[in-house]
């Protein structure tokens, strides 16, 4: 079964290039992309699979679980995997030219497929400590791409992260150790079981509480939100599009829904907590956002809001919320990598991020502008673009469950982040060119493709949601919706 | 007055020089009884890290690099995990990841026993030696360049 | 249950080293003495009452054992520890050398 691949590929991938990648020339290159586009493959190969059998549990080593460890497809499963590896296909393509200008390119490319086989790793286990594990595995890979520069700012934000995101994985860890203690068992749908016929106590909130504050902080929810304004605007532009577009995602908002919603009884008051600190990130991401001068400082409070959208949404609970929760997920993930590529573009081209001293790029960089636009107007909200559709299912499920002021916070906030990126679109691109800057050209041709493969992708996205995506996106909603009854598909499909 | 790299005394060099093959002799033992006894491929490959770093220790660098030097260690640890990724796919010969593809497994407490985890876990302990020893020697190389320039 | 509490009690010290100390590398053994604490929590948790060593040997019968798959998700742990404070103390060094200071209240250019 294809399962375990989408861990093997990226793993034998990143060994190999460490191996052998500094003696071949374009060795490295070329094998990253080959594994990223086959993992690609495969992950839309699993979407029939799941149409067909709703459920799939592969049990490595041949171990029954919950003695062995089982990997499981389900719908969320499958629509995170083709998230994940669909941006970090066109990631890869956009970071064959783009890291001609660092020396150890083929050290990158080791990094990277290791941070891709963690990141895959975790959607795929179903077993608490391999969850952990592979957190782990993504987030030490993460804190060597952030200091990849080894320029003095680079070095600091990475230091940062690195502790903050060490302290969360200790939470992490302490929740698995107080929740293994109270149920013996570490395979997830195991776990449920038994928490099922214990009576739910302080135990288990405090495990809650674990959790939320370590996936809390790998998916910068704004308590915890401190490093990630340093951190995603020093790494390079394709681990910046990676970070911001898809891992912040995965470690965060993908375990927390697992976890949460399959394994722990959700209460009334976890849902609440959530609205509150999702409403706060998207209030406080859009208005540090206005203030910044850094283009990339700017899309990575952006993103900080946008998350805040994504948890207000989860914390609602009504399946239209679900919908339109995991709809945005993906729409972020295309856009906000779009915008980072694009301002790697720009930094290519000019080599510099500040918007003072930019102006007058849409005569000799085209391309760059156009899908700048796009992305753009697809995240602020514009109709008919895929933004429009993700928000107003959001705030249509705000309104419909009773929240009422938070659903006018939400529309204010939409209108802010329009504001800071009409700013982004008017300095970078419009008006007079700097006279320094006079002679630019254009960026490296696969840099392009990427960009403009994104850019279509964003446009499909708003105009086909009813036909294409609904299935796709129904299924991964069943799974939030079935809460605890996740246990019982798991033991029905292990024979 | 003496030249901080060329080592420490005279009693550790000598000291070392009678222990530093029984701590390496020592880590081998505890890899390949990794499945009768407590160890196994982590434990064991850091005391054969150690044994190296013992070495570099008591000697000064340029004696412990010209026994390992830094880009053999990177190799080898490339090497020891691409041997633990093969074991692993070998297993589909059984049909699931990982599996344990032995036909005859041996009687049990015997050296030569269970299966794939003793090849596993020489994989492991070359990995995490080599891995360590490579970590050391580059923070060491970066020092000593940077007290140079 | 008083060596769960001194558990916690380990965690928070290693917490206050982490969020109070200036220098960097009293940082790093902040976020080490956490890491040990963790470990030693999750070892606890799989302790039976006159329990012994998880081994079996040829020669004797053993009856009650403490509980394994803590220790063996612990060995896992701490590799994982070596690895973040390896990269950690790497980071640090490359810090002192573009900054000239280990303290932490004077590395600070990137702000807003």
């Amino acid at each position: 079964m294809i399962l375990p691949f989408f861990v093997i590929i990226p793993l034998g991938t990143a060994f190999l290039i460490s191996l052998l990648g500094k003696k071949i020339k374009n060795f490295s290159d070329l094998l990253a992309n080959l594994g990223t586009l086959s993992l690609l493959i495969l992950s839309l190969y699993s979407i029939p699979l799941v149409a067909t059998h709703k459920i799939l549990v592969y049990k490595v080593g041949g171990w029954i679980p919950p003695i062995g460890i089982c990997m499981v497809l389900d719908g969320l499963t499958s629509f995170m995997l083709v998230t994940v590896n669909l941006v970090s296909f066109l990631v890869t393509l956009y970071s064959v030219n783009y890291m001609e200008r660092y020396t150890d390119k083929y050290r990158f490319y080791t990094l990277f497929m290791l941070m891709l086989a963690g990141m895959n790793g975790i959607i795929i286990t179903g077993d608490l400590f391999n969850l952990f594990v592979f957190l782990e595995i993504a987030s030490i890979a993460s804190y060597a791409l952030v200091a990849f520069g080894t320029e003095a700012e680079e070095l600091e934000a990475s230091f940062k992260y690195a502790v903050m995101g060490s302290v969360a994985s200790s939470f992490v860890l302490l929740g698995i150790a107080l929740l293994y203690g109270y149920t013996s068992t570490l395979n997830m749908a195991d776990i449920a079981l038994s928490l099922s016929s214990k009576p739910a106590g302080m135990m288990v909130s405090f495990v809650a509480v674990l959790f939320l504050a370590g996936f809390g902080l790998k998916t910068a929810l704004v308590p915890f939100h401190a490093w990630l304004p340093d951190a995603h605007p020093s790494a390079p532009a394709p681990i910046s599009a990676m970070l911001s577009g898809v891992f912040i995602k995965t470690l965060g908002v993908y375990a927390l829904c697992r976890v949460f919603f399959n394994i722990l009884t959700v209460s009334s008051q976890l849902l609440f907590v959530l609205i509150v600190l999702g409403m706060i990130s998207m209030v406080v991401g859009a208005f540090l956002a206005i203030a910044q001068d850094d283009i990339k400082r700017m899309f990575a409070y952006s993103s900080i809001s946008q998350i805040g959208y994504i948890i207000f949404a989860l914390g609602i609970g009504t399946p239209l919320a679900f919908f339109g929760a995991l709809f945005h997920l993906f729409n972020h993930a295309v856009f906000k990598s779009l915008l980072f590529l694009n301002s790697g573009a720009i930094e290519y081209s000019t080599n510099t991020r500040n918007l003072k001293r930019l102006g007058g790029l849409n005569r000799s960089l085209p391309v760059t502008g156009y899908t700048s636009l796009l992305g753009s107007m697809a995240i602020s909200g514009i109709p008919p673009l895929g933004g429009f559709w993700s928000k107003l299912i959001i705030i249509i499920a705000a309104i419909q469950a009773g929240y009422f002021v938070s659903a006018t916070v939400a529309i204010l906030v939409s209108i802010l982040t329009l504001a800071y990126y009409l700013k982004f679109l008017k300095f970078t691109f419009s008006g007079k060119i700097n006279e320094a800057k006079q002679n630019i050209r254009e960026v490296p041709g696969l840099m392009k493709l990427s960009m403009i493969f994104l850019g279509i992708i964003c446009v499909i996205s708003g105009l086909l949601i009813v036909p294409l995506f609904k299935p796709f996106l129904q299924s991964a909603v069943n799974v939030l919706l079935q809460g605890q009854g996740y246990k019982d598909l798991v033991f029905g499909a292990i024979k | 007055m003496k030249n901080p790299e060329k080592g420490m005394t005279l009693i550790v060099k000598t000291i070392t020089r009678l222990t530093v093959g029984l701590i390496l002799l020592y880590g081998i033992y505890i890899v390949l009884h990794g499945h009768l006894s407590p160890g196994g491929g982590f434990a064991g490959g850091v005391i054969i890290a150690l044994s190296f770093i013992h070495l570099m220790l008591a000697f000064g660098k340029e004696v412990a690099l010209k026994k390992l030097s830094q880009a053999k260690a990177s190799i080898l640890e490339s090497l020891g995990a691409i041997m633990f990724l093969t074991i692993a796919l070998l297993g589909f010969l059984g049909g699931y990841f990982f599996f344990n593809f032995f036909l005859h497994k041996g009687k049990p407490f015997a050296l030569f026993s269970a299966g794939i985890i003793p090849l596993c876990n020489i994989a492991i302990s070359l990995k995490v030696g080599a891995g360590l020893f490579a970590i050391f020697a580059v923070l060491i190389l970066f020092k000593g360049a940077g007290e140079k320039e | 249950m008083s060596e769960y509490i001194l558990c916690f009690v380990l965690f928070c010290i290693g917490l206050y080293c982490v969020l109070r100390k200036r220098n960097i590398i009293k940082i790093i053994i902040g976020l080490g003495i956490i890491e040990y604490a963790v470990n030693l929590f999750f070892v606890l948790i799989g302790y039976r009452t006159h329990g012994r060593a998880p081994i079996l040997a040829k020669d004797r019968v053993v009856s009650n054992m403490v509980d394994p798959i803590p220790q063996a998700l612990v060995l896992t742990s701490i590799v994982i520890g070596l690895a973040v404070t390896a990269l950690i103390v790497a980071i640090a060094i490359r810090i002192y050398e573009k900054y000239g200071t280990f303290d932490i209240t004077k590395i600070r250019r990137l702000k807003g």
